[in-house]
Formats: structure tokens, C-alpha cells, sequence
């Protein structure tokens, strides 16, 4: 028999690959990740997208400008309502309406609370997604809260669709006021205990703290914005560099953290949800009374031209980009969405870490796949 | 060490094979009857303890958790089993047949096998070997490789990802639990489990051995929950990285077997948690002794006992977020294996010098 000498240096590991979805708990929603794995170190991550495509920039085309706003709300639907403010304020922009106060007060506090939801939602699902189940049902039980005020007035839960070129739909619910009041001293109230249950917990932070890197130069450079931007001590707040709505005149903190890792990014969360609870409390007493609604015209055609507004969603910068020929329909609508932009940075900051890990900085990115693939 | 204490399943053998007179015949029912017993036992311990888990995280998550089939809701996992049982078996294309299917058996043997060797009461153990306690953790490890084979048979990668995790941390994890079940071991001076639950008559281990029994307790809760899959330590099921792990491609009574044996996993890692630290059967301080028969007594202490233990890990499950790999393997070899040699160490000069209690 021949004899075989094994030397220990041609033992290699071998590379295979994983498919992380579309179908994963992970993801949340129909995101594909194509892994190259050695053991479980991840060497490698190619996002595969266009499982939840649905053209919502070419049916924007062929919609009349109040119809466009509906359509955003199925972008990232969490942060329905500042989608359709940042279409509304791109249209009224573009035919120089100006707009009543109440009405900048209302999408305000209607936007953060929106952003308090998501958030809130968010952390729920950071923790499943680090294997501690019970956060998803207290995030959910405050959600709910939100959801109720929102319901009240608009109609709807999750997709408002409240705004439209010039106002809003419908004037404030007569409990509005009341709702509001109730729910921000419950959230001052429970988030120390989220800190809890969560964040002080000793194997979370080990989970945490490290792991993602991102480098201020890094996110710059991949566009990454809104919390995971500020995470890594980005000053990208749209809230503060270009003030839309009431937002100029209350007096808020933008979060920064410059570990940019996935502990700041977590952190940057919960502070903008205390954040977002002043600027509420700002202006939920002193409603201005000058109408809901600025005059429009039944069909609105705007003046040829390109537009573009910006505003800061729950997940970042959202640009909307509206390029018109003068028609009753847009020439061309580009939405430019924050998750897009910061998928580009799960790419550099997963590398070499484990698939755990890498689901940890999936969560602390905060996808929602229908803004990614609209 | 002879035993010359009560054993009533022997008590029952003896009647159908002597006293009744059908000799080998009768021993074979006898068996026959008592595997029942146990078979039965694990199935009604399974779904009530499954039913339990929901409860518990119900109450935990502001819910109220299955109240609706039967009496609050007792009957629900009932029907979640005869769901599974109809349900077809559905397996990956070019799954290792029998690797695949070899492995649910092989839990539920093992879990069974280790279920026969604890005493539930006085007299109340199948199989009282003067080895009991070297017995069960020996049968528990048998365990391990249900979770490889399935892992391994189901021709998935999530799932082999997860056979191979569970490898890992339970190979790893059972020396811990060894080291911390010998510390007792050494102050009882047998490995018999009824020998280990009479020497705590005058009072129970965790008392008696004071700082070396509270550290080996410690150990053994962090152990035995990373043995038995559970959070924080429940990366071979993993949900948010990979579906369900080891099980993901099992579906039906298969998936079933794996669930129902998971949950007896713990049932015998708080038997013999209790068993070990707390008394077994016993009545703490004597307080029912005379009060009736003893066995009876037993049963309510265990299995009181065995309930509180059982609660205070579906607390951590739901209240604390699961370890990375790295970090899971970083705490076993690094941390409670050291703490666990020298904890022995410090256990066999207590013992020497009698500074236990």
C-alpha cells in the first residue's frame, strides 16, 4: 500500500456559501444575503435584492401628484407618515404654497411620534434578533399607544397617509391633545426599564460593544445616514442641517456617538426617542388655530422644473427627487432611501465576524426591506 | 454500599414473578408495565411542561398565553400534539435516511433512560443502580449525538451549523456539570441517587456544604441550562441566525419527539439539580414527616421542587438574551471549568478537615 503523509499545513478549511433568505428570520422581511462562510466566519456578504420590487418610482409616473403620496407609504412603511410630509413638502416647494402653522405642528408631532414607533418597534426586534424574546411584547404593548393616537385621527394604524400637497386630510381628533399627554410621561416612564431588561444586561453588552465597526470615514463615504450614521459620529440630523416644518422652531438635540459600533447605533435610538419626546412636548400645547389645509388647486400641475426635498425618517435621510415637464403626472420621482444606503455598510462591517454577529448589525441597521427594494 | 431501602417498582416485579407465581413471564410484565408507566409519564410530563412554558412566557410578555381548549387552557398542548401527529413527515430531498430518522429515536431513548434512574419519592426509581448519578450524566451525553445526527442527516446547512454548535457546548458544558455534581458527590460519599437524597435527611447539601455548595449550585444552573439548550445558551436552535437549527428540516411527530425531549432535558436537569442540592423527595425540615405515607409526601415535595427549579430557568429563558458562540465556549473553559477544579479542590479539604456542616 502507498503511503499517504498528511501535513497539517495543506489542511485547509473549506469556504461554502449560505443563503441568509429571502425567507429568514433575520432579515426581516424578503432580504437575500448570499454568504461566504469559513466555519461560521463570515468572509464574504452579497445582498441580492428585488424580491419585494414593486416599481413605486415608474408607477409614480403615471399618478397624479396627490396620488404619489399614498404610494410612499408602502416605501418604509414604518415611517409612513414622514414619507408622505416629504413628498407634500417637495410639492408645495415646487408651487410655493405656504403652508398654515397648525399645519407644521401637526406633521411634526405626528413625524416623531411616528419615529418614536419605529423605534420602538425597532427595539423590539433587536432584541429577538439577540435571542431575548420579551422585548418584542413591551415594545409592542407602547407601540400600540401610538398606533391608537394615530388611528383616532387618521383612520389608519400603520399607513396614514395624513398628508396631501398644501395640509393635512382631516383636523385633529378632539383627543389628540389628551392621548399625547398621556403617552409621553408612560415612555419617559418605561424606557429606564427597557434599560433594564435590555441594554444593562451583561451579555447584551458583550453582544454589543465592539462589534460593527463602522468608521466616521466609512460612513460618509457609503452614504450610510440617520442613526447608524450618527452612531459613528456623522453629523447628519436633516432635522438640524436643513430644518422642514415646524421643526426650526423648537429646540431638540441631535444624538451623536462616535464608537460606531453597534452599542452606539443602539444608543443613538433610545436617545432619539427621549429627543423626539421634547420636541412633542414643545409644541403639543400651543397648537396654532389657522386652518388645516392651504389653498390648492383640484388638479395639481407643477411648473417644469426639478425638485428636491429632504427630510430625516426613522432610518435616515430620505431624498425626494421629483423632475417635472409641467404635466398632471411627474417626468420622473427618485426616492433616494436611507436603507439602500446603509445596506452598502453591512457589507464593510460584517466582514470577519460571526453569522450571530452579523445578524446583530443587521437589526442595528434597522432594514426595512420595502424601502430598500421600493 | 448495599441498598436495603424500599423499592416498590421491584416490589411490583417480585409480586407478578413470586408471589403470584408466573416467574419470568411475570418479571416481563412487570417490565412491561413499568416502561408504560415511564412512557406515559414522559408524554403527560412533555406537554404539561410545554403547556407550562407558555404560560410562564405569557405571563412574562403582558399576555395571557393558551386559556381556551379545556380548563385554562390545560388541554391545548394536547391538541397541538395530535395536530403533529397527523401532520406528514417532511424531510430535505436527499436527506441521510437513516441518520435522519435514527436521531429523534435516540433522543427520546436517552431522555427515558436517564428519566429511569431518578427517584421521585421513596421507593419510586425504576432502575436504582449504586451509580445513578454517573449513570444519568453518562446517558445525558448520549443526547448530544441525536442533535449531530440530525443536524448532520438533514443535508441543510442551517441545520448542520447547528448540530455542530450543539457539539460544541454540550461536550463542553457536560464537564462542568460533572465537576459540580462530583463536589456533591464528595461530601455524600456514594454516587447512588436514593443514597444521596437519605444522606440529606438532617439537612440538605446546599446548607451542608456551604461556599463550595453554593459555587458548585451556580455552576450546575449554568450547566444544565446550557445542556439543555435553553436561553441564553440556546445557540444549536438559534432562531433569528438559523431557523430552528438542528431540527428546521423535521417536521410532524419528528419535530415533536425533538420538542417533547427538550422539555424532559430540563425536567431531568432540575431532578437532579434538586435531587443533588435540595433534598430529593425529602420535606424540607421534616415538616410532613408521619403525616401519612411517606411516598406520597415525596412525590409532592419533588415535584414542588423540581417546578421551582424548572421556573427559575424559563425566567432566564425569557428574560435574557442568548451568547455567541466565541463567548458561550470563552465562559465554559476559561471561567467555570477552572472555578469548578478549584471549587473541587477546596470541597475535598472541607470535607477532610470536616468543616462542612
Amino acid at each position: 500500500m502507498e503511503q499517504v503523509t498528511l501535513n497539517t499545513a495543506d489542511l485547509k478549511s473549506q469556504e461554502y456559501f449560505l443563503n441568509m433568505g429571502p425567507q429568514h428570520p433575520a432579515t426581516h422581511g424578503v432580504l437575500r444575503l448570499i454568504l461566504t462562510l469559513d466555519g461560521e466566519v463570515v468572509k464574504n456578504i452579497e445582498p441580492d435584492l428585488g424580491y419585494i420590487h414593486r416599481s413605486i418610482e415608474k408607477q409614480c409616473e403615471y399618478e397624479g401628484y396627490k396620488q404619489i403620496i399614498h404610494l410612499t407609504d408602502r416605501m418604509d412603511y414604518l415611517s409612513a407618515h414622514i414619507n408622505n410630509e416629504a413628498v407634500a413638502l417637495a410639492i408645495e416647494q415646487a408651487l410655493e404654497i405656504e403652508v398654515p402653522e397648525r399645519v407644521k405642528v401637526i406633521r411634526t408631532i405626528m413625524g416623531e411620534l411616528t419615529r418614536i414607533a419605529s423605534h420602538l418597534l425597532w427595539w423590539g426586534v433587536m432584541g429577538m434578533d439577540v435571542g431575548a424574546l420579551t422585548t418584542f411584547m413591551y415594545a409592542f404593548r407602547d407601540r400600540e399607544m401610538i398606533n391608537d393616537i394615530m388611528e383616532e385621527t387618521c383612520g389608519a394604524r400603520l399607513t396614514m397617509s395624513y398628508s396631501t400637497p398644501g395640509g393635512v386630510m382631516f383636523d385633529l381628533h378632539p383627543n389628540f391633545q389628551k392621548r399625547v399627554k398621556e403617552f409621553i410621561p408612560h415612555l419617559r416612564k418605561v424606557i429606564p426599564k427597557y434599560d433594564e431588561l435590555l441594554t444593562g444586561n451583561v451579555i447584551f453588552q458583550k453582544r454589543m460593544k465592539g462589534v460593527g465597526y463602522l468608521s466616521k470615514e466609512d460612513a460618509i463615504s457609503l452614504g450610510a445616514s440617520g442613526p447608524v450614521a450618527r452612531g459613528s459620529g456623522v453629523h447628519s440630523d436633516i432635522r438640524k442641517i436643513k430644518p422642514y416644518s415646524a421643526l426650526d422652531k423648537v429646540d431638540f438635540k441631535e444624538i451623536i456617538y462616535t464608537e460606531g459600533d453597534n452599542l452606539a447605533r443602539y444608543k443613538v435610538r433610545m436617545d432619539e426617542m427621549l429627543e423626539s419626546l421634547n420636541i412633542i412636548e414643545q409644541l403639543i400645547d400651543n397648537i396654532p388655530d389657522d386652518g388645516i389645509q392651504a389653498k390648492t388647486k383640484a388638479l395639481i400641475k407643477l411648473p417644469k422644473g426639478e425638485f428636491l426635498q429632504r427630510v430625516e425618517t426613522a432610518r435616515g435621510d430620505l431624498g425626494v427627487y421629483i423632475v417635472s415637464d409641467g404635466k398632471k403626472n411627474p417626468y420622473r420621482v427618485k426616492f433616494r432611501s436611507p436603507g439602500f444606503s446603509n445596506l452598502n455598510a453591512l457589507i464593510e462591517m460584517g466582514k470577519g465576524h460571526l453569522i450571530a454577529d452579523l445578524v446583530a448589525i443587521m437589526s442595528t441597521l434597522d432594514f426595512v426591506v420595502p424601502d430598500i427594494d421600493r | 454500599m448495599i441498598l436495603t431501602h424500599i423499592n416498590y417498582f421491584a416490589d411490583l416485579i417480585n409480586y407478578f414473578s413470586n408471589t403470584l407465581g408466573w416467574g419470568f413471564g411475570g418479571k416481563i410484565l412487570g417490565y412491561v408495565i413499568i416502561a408504560l408507566i415511564y412512557m406515559t409519564f414522559f408524554s403527560v410530563a412533555g406537554l404539561l411542561l410545554v403547556y407550562l412554558e407558555r404560560r410562564v412566557a405569557a405571563f412574562f410578555q403582558l399576555r395571557l398565553g393558551p386559556n381556551r381548549v379545556g380548563p385554562w387552557g390545560l388541554l391545548q398542548t394536547i391538541a397541538d400534539a395530535l395536530k403533529l401527529l397527523t401532520k406528514e413527515l417532511f424531510g430535505t430531498d436527499r436527506k441521510d435516511n437513516l441518520l435522519y430518522h435514527s436521531a429523534y429515536y435516540i433522543v427520546i431513548i436517552a431522555s427515558l433512560m436517564a428519566l429511569s434512574a431518578i427517584p421521585f419519592s421513596k421507593g419510586l426509581v425504576a432502575f436504582d443502580v449504586n451509580i445513578g448519578v454517573f449513570f444519568i450524566s453518562a446517558i445525558s451525553s448520549v443526547g448530544v449525538l441525536s442533535i449531530l445526527l440530525g443536524g448532520w442527516g438533514s443535508n441543510n446547512k442551517y441545520s448542520m451549523i447547528g448540530g455542530m454548535r450543539s457539539g460544541l457546548q454540550m461536550i463542553s458544558y457536560e464537564l462542568s456539570s460533572g465537576l459540580a455534581i462530583l463536589t456533591i458527590v464528595l461530601m455524600a460519599g456514594t454516587l447512588s441517587m436514593t443514597g444521596i437524597v437519605e444522606q440529606q435527611r438532617d439537612m440538605i447539601f446546599l446548607l451542608k456544604g456551604h461556599i463550595p455548595a453554593l459555587i458548585a449550585f451556580i455552576i450546575f444552573v449554568i450547566a444544565g441550562t446550557a445542556e439543555s439548550n435553553r436561553t441564553p445558551f440556546d445557540l444549536p436552535e438559534g432562531e433569528a441566525e438559523l431557523g430552528a437549527g438542528y431540527h428546521t428540516e423535521y417536521s410532524g411527530m419528528g419535530f415533536a419527539w425533538f420538542f417533547l425531549a427538550e422539555f424532559i432535558n430540563m425536567f431531568i436537569i432540575s431532578a437532579v439539580g434538586v435531587t443533588l442540592f435540595f433534598g430529593g423527595w425529602l420535606a424540607p425540615f421534616g415538616i410532613t414527616d408521619g403525616l401519612g405515607p411517606e411516598w406520597a409526601w415525596g412525590l409532592f415535595w419533588f415535584f414542588l421542587k423540581v417546578f421551582l427549579m424548572i421556573f427559575l430557568l424559563m425566567w432566564f429563558r425569557w428574560t435574557f438574551p442568548r451568547l455567541r458562540i466565541d463567548q458561550l465556549l470563552t465562559l465554559e473553559w476559561k471561567y467555570l471549568l477552572p472555578i469548578g477544579l478549584l471549587n473541587i479542590i477546596i470541597m475535598a479539604v472541607f470535607v477532610y478537615f470536616g468543616l462542612i456542616l
